[in-house]
């Protein structure tokens, strides 16, 4: 017998559902009973016993879901080992998935031992179905007749409802530090795997980035070389052609729409903007490559200069189209957040609108302008769809914007996209630059946003 | 003196007003270049080049006792054989191995293929039966009658030569092929053959993505909010989650589908390629997302409502869910759908985690391999054939257009909830 994942939850759901009206309508014959009041209405009684008949079980579900085929992996991959001690690692994984393809009736084989161990393995997973069902039913059953028992009309279920919903809440916040945390742990480990095999200062400061060739035969990995240096290079050099074109741009039209427009100019523009901002980046990655990058091309054929089809100057200039919108509108509502009164101030004094902009409004709104530029110079590190249409592959280590350069996010997706081996160092690599990425664009972030809250406080 | 003086001051303040106006017009000119020309590019792939055969064909070969088609005789059966002999029928002096090789390369590799869904779906009854068809030309064929493969250049660099134009004209002239609507761009799935390529298939995968994503977000994001709003005591584990949720905001996207590679499949070994994976990365990466917007909205009510609900005797909790919470799901909701519209335009995560795979079926459940619609432009515009940049344009087209439209909502919702305290 099979239970399968949406009948155990329906159960599972409806059993809850029960215990709500059970409660509900329990807790009045009690009190009749004892011909008291309760002191909360019965509702609350039967949303405390939702709660706890539902929440825990789910839990158990979740658990049960997600850990056990990885437990039943676990025992077959033991199992296949202790069959034959001889085979190595990767082999007996090999193994196992087909052993897990036979018993999904993917793939068929001739090989007894398979068939044998692949219908082991759907019969271990039918039980585990069947006692996930069972386990969480039963706990959902009993979690529910326990409260039912235990309810008194004297007892507050109210407060203890809100004290469980407001843990529930709190858990729910909490998922925003799990989430970092996840993010540090997971890209730190895998980083550190890859540092086991890999100079940690080879890879900060190495010139030499070539996943792919061997260089010397006595390397470590003697699979190629990962100095992150051209890489983190071209990076900065497409960041920086995006900003040559955002910042003015975005500033501009910031002040403009800011301080001149006319609040018919300013409906119009200011969401037509936000379109801008709207498009997904596979699409200017689409423009980049296929209209930029040509156009770019044919420009320098005509000034004699020999333009990479792949060149860093089109992926940035996309780049900096893409990001004139996050200025544009993070400056307007800096420079809107400036007091009126510092306006009218300088006004008085007889400057021009222009005088009272450069030498009133700059200067105040300078901490949130700049926290919004470095905002938008770490999306600009961080995009990653634009430059893997539009920017080449290989790492040369050069400024300039003519050439093909690589960056750090078109790495990482060329190194994990494809079958690769999640053990393969060249997998690992792409941790340590993902890591690399993460803390460059973190403290971009803090910084850029401990100096906005900076303005924020001075004028509030 | 002072007049000149003044002048030039006024000039700067010309020349700063025309800064911010050339500025404005450049990014317009920019989005209306960038949309022009993906539109271009992309209106000729609603059509699509038919050619009609006249097929006779006995069904006895591949239907049971009862006149039902079996499976395993109709894929058993040649059907590339039986189109191609009709191919021919229209040109009787193509006799030469190499040359019938050509005349075949003009209609679709898939034909024979689409031809076994045509008879499999019309159910025909045991016996001989005629009928015409439409079946697919070649992309390349499809390129050419669309004026999209110039023929000024030399014939062995172009990918359709001169012997092949002749039939495709010829075939034109007859009126047995022409260009008709592209139904199967919205019908069908990925394939290898341009001709035979849909985007339902990557549709699909972004609407389940999606429900994944509005699933897990969506409420988590609303708890959150209305705990940081109301229930969080000022200290350091509430500084600290607010950090980490503006943090998580400006964290790259990339980061979050490496996190959903180490953590979802290596970790936790759910399945490369699901719309579930997918889901849940972009909605950790929509989190932070919705949870300010949500704050925002919580707090533009104003703080009268929730006291006199307090006044009244009403707890925190029912203060929060029974009077503001529905006074906030507007807002709540504009930032939800802006939330939604960056990851459905989200691509790079799910590179990550392997949605990048190429997939003929269109997916049914939240395990089964799938791919989305941004990923899908990425690899139609990665591949070779030029036929597939005009459907890599086309899907740009309906994707953008879904996007403003769901942003143009979000502005609607916006307005009409809008209230002055």
């Amino acid at each position: 017998m099979t239970l399968p994942l949406s009948f155990v939850f329906f159960v599972l759901l409806g059993l809850s559902v029960y215990f709500y009206y059970h409660a509900k309508s329990g807790i009045v014959r009690k009190a009749a009973l004892l011909s008291d009041r309760t002191k909360a209405l019965p509702s609350h009684y039967g949303q405390q016993s939702f709660l706890w008949a539902f929440i825990p079980s789910f839990l158990i579900l979740l658990v049960l879901t997600i850990g056990g085929p990885n437990y039943i992996d676990q025992i077959f991959y033991n199992k296949i080992q202790e069959l034959n001690p001889t085979f190595n690692e990767s082999f007996v994984s090999l193994i196992l998935a087909k052993v897990i393809n036979v018993s999904n009736g993917k793939i068929s084989t001739g090989e007894e031992n398979i068939i044998m161990l692949a219908k082991d393995y759907k019969i271990a997973f039918e039980q585990l179905h069947f006692y996930r069902g069972l386990v969480v039913i039963l706990c959902a059953a009993l979690l529910g007749m326990i409260i039912s028992y235990r309810q008194k009309p004297g007892s507050n279920a109210r407060e203890q409802v809100e004290k469980f919903i407001v843990n529930i809440f709190f858990a729910s916040a909490v998922i925003a530090i799990f989430t970092t945390v996840a993010i540090i742990l997971s890209l730190f480990f895998e980083a550190l795997r890859f540092f086991n095999l890999y100079n940690f200062f080879d890879f900060i400061f190495g010139l030499h980035w070539a996943p792919n060739v061997a260089i010397r035969t006595d390397q470590v990995a003697a699979e190629g070389s990962f100095g992150m240096i051209p890489v983190l290079l071209g990076t900065l050099l497409i960041s920086f052609i995006a900003m040559c074109v955002a910042i003015p741009i975005g500033l501009f039209s910031a002040i403009y729409l800011a301080e001149f427009a006319t609040p018919k100019i300013r409906d119009f523009v200011k969401p037509t903007l936000e379109i801008l901002a709207g498009i997904p980046t596979v699409v200017y990655g689409y423009f980049a490559a296929l209209t930029a990058a040509p156009f770019f091309r044919e420009i320098g054929f005509s000034l004699g200069l020999d333009v990479s089809s792949e060149s860093a100057i089109a992926a940035g200039a996309v780049m900096g189209i893409m990001i004139i919108p996050f200025i544009s509108s993070l400056s307007d509502d800096v420079i809107r957040a400036v007091p009126q009164s510092l306006r009218d101030g300088s006004m008085g004094l007889g400057a021009t609108k222009a005088e009272t902009i450069y030498i009133v409004i700059l200067p105040a709104a300078i901490p949130g302008l700049v926290g919004a530029v470095l905002l938008a110079v770490s999306r600009a590190i961080g995009e990653t769809m634009i430059v893997v249409m539009a920017a080449g592959l290989s790492a040369n280590l050069t400024v300039n914007p003519l050439e093909s350069v690589t960056t750090v996010t078109v790495q990482i997706v060329s190194l994990l996209t494809g079958d690769t081996e999640f053990d393969d160092i060249k997998t690992l690599s792409a941790f340590g630059l993902g890591l690399a990425l993460f803390f460059f664009t973190l403290l971009l972030n803090i910084f850029a946003l401990s100096i906005s809250r900076r303005l924020a406080e001075r004028y509030d | 003196m002072i007049r000149k003086s003044i002048q030039s001051r006024r000039a700067r303040e010309t020349r700063l007003k025309i800064y911010g106006i050339t500025s404005i017009c450049f990014a317009l000119i920019m989005l209306a270049t960038l949309l022009i020309s993906i539109g271009l590019n992309g209106y000729s792939a609603l059509q699509q080049a038919y050619f009609k055969l006249d097929i006779s064909v006995n069904t006895e070969k591949f239907v049971d006792d009862s006149g039902a088609p079996d499976n395993n005789k109709m894929n058993l059966f040649n059907w590339d054989g039986l189109v191609q002999s009709a191919l021919r029928e229209f040109f009787p002096e193509v006799k030469d191995r190499d040359e019938k090789k050509e005349l075949f390369a003009i209609i679709s590799a898939n034909a024979g293929y689409d031809l076994k869904e045509i008879i499999k779906k019309k159910a025909l009854g045991s016996g001989s039966h005629t009928l015409s068809v439409w079946l697919h030309l070649s992309d390349d064929a499809d390129q050419y009658l669309k004026g999209r493969l110039s023929i000024d250049i030399p014939e062995k660099d172009r990918r359709i030569n001169n012997k092949q134009i002749a039939w495709v004209n010829s075939l034109v002239e007859r009126d047995i092929a022409k260009l008709k609507f592209n139904k199967t761009f919205f019908t069908s799935a990925d394939s290898r053959e341009p001709e035979s390529a849909g985007i339902l298939g990557s549709v699909i995968g972004s609407a389940l993505t999606l429900f994944v994503t509005i699933m897990f977000a969506l409420p988590l994001a609303v708890m959150a909010a209305i705990y940081l709003e109301y229930f969080a005591k000022p200290g350091k584990i509430t500084d600290f989650i607010e950090v980490n949720v503006n943090n998580l905001a400006a964290v790259p996207s990339i980061v979050f589908g490496l996190l959903g590679l180490s953590v979802f499949l290596s970790t936790f070994g759910l399945p490369r390629s699901a719309p579930l994976v997918g889901g849940l990365v972009l909605g950790l990466m929509t989190l932070p997302t919705i949870i300010i917007a949500s704050r925002a909205s919580i707090r533009s009510i104003p703080p009268s409502i929730r006291e006199a609900a307090l006044g009244l005797g009403a707890s925190k909790m029912q203060a929060a869910l029974h009077h503001v919470l529905p006074l906030a799901t507007p807002g709540i909701l504009t930032g939800t759908i802006i939330g939604m519209a960056q990851a459905l335009g989200e691509t790079a995560p799910l590179l990550m985690i392997g949605m990048v795979a190429f997939i003929i079926d269109i997916p049914t459940t939240f395990t089964s391999s799938a791919t989305a619609m941004p990923v899908q432009i990425y690899m139609w515009s990665d591949s070779a054939e030029r036929a597939f940049y005009e459907r890599s344009s086309l899907a740009i087209l309906f994707l953008v257009a879904f996007l403003i439209s769901m942003n143009l909502l979000a502005v609607v919702l916006r307005k009409k909830f809008e209230k002055k305290w």
